[in-house]
C-alpha cells in the first residue's frame, strides 16, 4: 500500500494551495494560491517543510482524514476545533499551531474553523504533479491540486513520505498577533481619480459588511455607495491581489487569490499585502473599515510582519505528544506548583 | 492626466505603467516593449508583468525589492524603449459559421444591414491583432474587426457561452476558451482547444500574436473536433509561416 491520507469527510471546501501559479498571468492564467500566506508558512515550518510547499486550505469546516501510511506528521495553522480518533478507539483533542504525528489507522477530524480559513500541512508534502509550476487548485478551470477540485469523500491523497521523518513534533506561540487588527489598510489607486471626493470619503469612513457572495475569487461588500466621476468602465488592465474594484453600483468587491488576471472596472484602492491574510478569514456578515496608507509605509509594515513571522518561527520548540499530559500548562496554572514532576516518577 | 507614461499605484506589490487609456496599436506596442524589456532585464524582486491595452502591471515582492528602487529601474528603461522590435506569431484558426454554431449571426447580419454570408466574408478576411489575454486563461482580445461589423455588447449577457465560440463586440473579436458567461455576439465556433492542460504550452497564443479565421464546413468542423478530442490534432500546425 502506498502512503496516503484517505478523505473520510471532505470538509466544506478543502483545496491544495501553495504560493500560487506565478508567471502566467500574461496568458490570462489566474494565480490562485493560499488566501493566508502566513498560515501556509507556519503550517509548513512546523512540519519542517519549505515555506511555500502546498498544504490543504480549509474553509469554515475542516476534513476528516484517515492515515493510510506507517505514520505521518501534520501541522494545523489557524484556530480550528480538531481531535484525533486513534486506531485503538481513544479520542483526544488537538490544538493548532503545532505539529503532531499520527499512526496508521488514526483519523484526524477537523471541525469548525474560528476564522474562515486554516491550513493543514504534511511533512514532506503530497506526491502530486505540479501544473504550470504550482500545486495550487484553481477550481474554476479544474486545474492543479488534487484533480483540480476541492476534496471529496473517498479521495486518496498520496504522500511523498512513507512515514513521519525523524525529529519530534514542534509548536509555536499562537500566531494571531501577526495578523493585526483594526481597519484594513489600503493604498489608493490605480483609478482614485475616477471617484468623487465624497466617494473616496465614503469608502474611507464607512463601515462595510461581507455579503454571502464571498469566495476565493472575491468578497462582495455592502455599505456606503462609492460614487464615480465618469462611469465604472475602463480598458481592461491587470489586477493586483487585494484590489478593491468598484462596479457601477458603487459597492466594492475585494479581489483575492482566484481573481481574474485582468478586468475592466475601476479600482479605488488596493489592500496592502500585510493585510491580505486577514481577508481570507472574513466571514459573511463581518464588518470592516478601511484606512489609507502610503506605498512606502505599506512596504515597511509588510517587512515588520515578515520579521515578526521569522521571530515566531525562530522560537519554535519541541511539543508534547498529542494527547499526552501538558506539564507546562499544569505548572502555569499552579495546579502542581511545588510538587514533584509526575513524569519523573516521583509521584505527587 | 494626459502625461504618459504615467506610474499608477497598485498597492505595495505592484504598480502600473500607463502609456495611454484607449485601445491603440502604437500605445499597446509600447506596453509590449516594456513587458519584454523587464522580462529580459531580470530585475530582482519582479514576479511578473501583465500587459493590457494601454498599461503594463508590474508585480513585485516587497520583501525582495522596493517600489522606489524598482520604479527607478523601470523609468530608466522608458527612454530607450524600442516599440517595434518584436513581431508575434501568426495563427490560422478554423471556424464553422453554420447557424447552429452561430446563434447571433442572423441578428448581427440584420443589425449590420447585410447578409450572413457577408458577415462571414468580412470576419474571415481580417487579420486580427491580439492586444492582450485576460478574463480567463487563454481568452484573447483581438482588435481589427471590420468597421461595418462593430456593435455594442449584448444588452443581456448569456449565462452559458459554449467553449470555442467565436464572438464579436465593439472593435474586437475573441474566442471563448472555456464554457463561461459572456456578452459578445456569437458568430461561429472553432473545434480547436485554445487551452489544453496536456500540451507542453497549454495556452495556444499570446499577446502580440496575430490571428486569421478560416471558414470550414460543418463536416470539416466535426472531423477536426473528433481529432482534437482523440488528441491526434497537432495544434502547432495552426501557426503560419511569416
Amino acid at each position: 500500500m502506498s502512503a496516503a491520507l484517505k478523505v473520510a469527510a471532505p470538509g466544506l471546501f478543502t483545496t491544495l494551495q501553495d504560493r500560487g501559479r506565478l508567471g502566467f498571468q500574461s496568458l490570462g492564467m489566474p494565480v490562485a494560491g493560499a488566501l493566508d500566506m502566513l498560515g501556509l508558512q507556519i503550517a509548513n515550518a512546523l512540519c519542517g517543510n519549505p515555506p511555500d510547499m502546498a498544504a490543504l486550505e480549509l474553509r469554515y469546516l475542516g476534513p476528516s482524514l484517515l492515515v493510510e501510511a506507517e505514520s505521518v506528521r501534520l501541522a494545523l495553522a489557524g484556530n480550528a476545533q480538531a481531535d484525533i480518533l486513534a486506531a485503538d478507539g481513544s479520542v483526544y483533542p488537538l490544538s493548532s499551531w503545532r505539529s503532531f504525528t499520527l499512526k496508521q489507522g488514526d483519523t484526524l477530524r477537523v471541525g469548525n474553523t474560528d476564522a474562515a480559513v486554516a491550513y493543514l500541512a504534511v511533512a514532506g508534502g503530497f506526491d502530486l504533479p505540479p501544473f504550470m509550476g504550482s500545486l495550487s487548485t484553481y477550481t474554476r478551470a479544474a486545474l492543479g491540486g488534487f484533480k483540480g477540485r476541492a476534496l471529496q469523500a473517498g479521495d486518496l491523497l498520496p504522500l511523498a513520505l512513507p512515514q513521519a521523518p525523524a525529529g519530534g513534533d514542534r509548536q509555536v506561540d499562537d500566531a494571531a498577533g501577526l495578523y493585526g487588527d483594526g481597519p484594513i489598510r489600503v493604498v489608493l489607486g490605480p483609478q482614485q481619480d475616477r471617484f468623487t471626493p465624497d466617494g473616496i470619503a465614503a469608502f474611507l469612513s464607512g463601515e462595510y459588511r461581507v455579503t454571502q457572495e464571498a469566495d476565493r475569487m472575491g468578497i462582495r461588500l455592502e455599505g456606503p455607495a462609492i460614487a464615480h466621476t465618469n462611469g465604472a468602465d475602463i480598458a481592461s488592465e491587470g489586477i493586483a491581489n487585494g484590489a478593491v474594484q468598484v462596479p457601477g453600483n458603487g459597492q466594492p468587491i475585494l479581489l483575492i487569490a482566484d481573481r481574474q488576471t485582468t478586468g475592466g472596472y475601476t479600482k479605488i484602492a488596493t489592500v496592502i499585502s500585510a493585510d491580505l491574510p486577514r481577508l481570507g478569514g472574513l466571514k459573511p456578515g463581518a464588518a470592516l473599515r478601511f484606512i489609507q496608507v502610503g506605498v512606502a509605509e505599506a512596504e515597511a509594515i509588510r517587512r515588520r510582519q515578515q520579521a515578526d513571522l521569522q521571530a515566531l518561527l525562530a522560537d519554535m520548540r519541541p511539543a508534547k505528544p498529542a494527547g499526552g499530559l501538558d506539564l507546562d500548562a499544569l505548572y502555569r496554572e499552579n495546579l502542581i506548583s511545588g510538587m514533584v514532576d509526575a513524569a519523573q516518577g516521583g509521584g505527587a | 492626466m494626459s502625461v504618459y507614461p504615467q506610474i499608477r499605484d497598485f498597492g505595495d506589490t505592484g504598480f502600473g505603467v500607463a502609456f495611454g487609456d484607449g485601445v491603440d496599436r502604437a500605445v499597446n506596442a509600447r506596453v509590449m516593449a516594456l513587458h519584454a524589456a523587464i522580462g529580459d532585464a531580470g530585475l530582482a524582486g519582479v514576479i511578473e508583468t501583465i500587459p493590457s491595452f494601454g498599461t503594463l502591471f508590474v508585480q513585485y515582492d516587497p520583501l525582495q525589492t522596493s517600489r522606489a528602487d524598482l520604479e527607478g529601474a523601470v523609468r530608466a528603461m522608458l527612454p530607450g524603449l524600442q516599440a517595434t522590435a518584436h513581431q508575434g506569431r501568426l495563427w490560422r484558426i478554423p471556424v464553422c459559421y453554420d447557424a447552429d454554431l452561430a446563434p447571433d449571426l442572423a441578428d448581427v447580419a440584420e443589425r449590420c444591414k447585410m447578409k450572413p454570408d457577408q458577415v462571414i466574408a468580412r470576419h474571415a478576411a481580417g487579420t486580427f491583432f491580439i492586444y492582450m489575454l485576460g478574463f480567463m486563461p487563454g481568452l484573447a482580445y483581438m482588435g481589427g474587426l471590420d468597421e461595418t461589423l462593430q456593435l455594442p455588447r449584448r444588452s443581456s449577457p448569456r449565462v452559458k457561452v459554449p467553449q470555442g465560440s467565436v464572438a464579436i463586440a465593439e472593435t474586437m473579436t475573441t474566442i471563448y476558451p472555456w464554457e463561461s458567461p459572456g456578452g459578445w455576439h456569437l458568430i461561429g465556433r472553432t473545434p480547436i482547444r485554445l487551452f489544453d492542460a496536456a500540451r507542453a504550452a497549454p495556452i495556444l497564443y499570446g499577446a502580440g500574436d496575430e490571428v486569421r479565421f478560416q471558414p470550414v464546413s460543418r463536416q470539416d468542423y466535426d472531423t477536426l473536433a473528433a481529432r482534437v478530442s482523440a488528441g491526434s490534432f497537432d495544434h502547432a500546425a495552426l501557426e503560419l509561416a511569416r
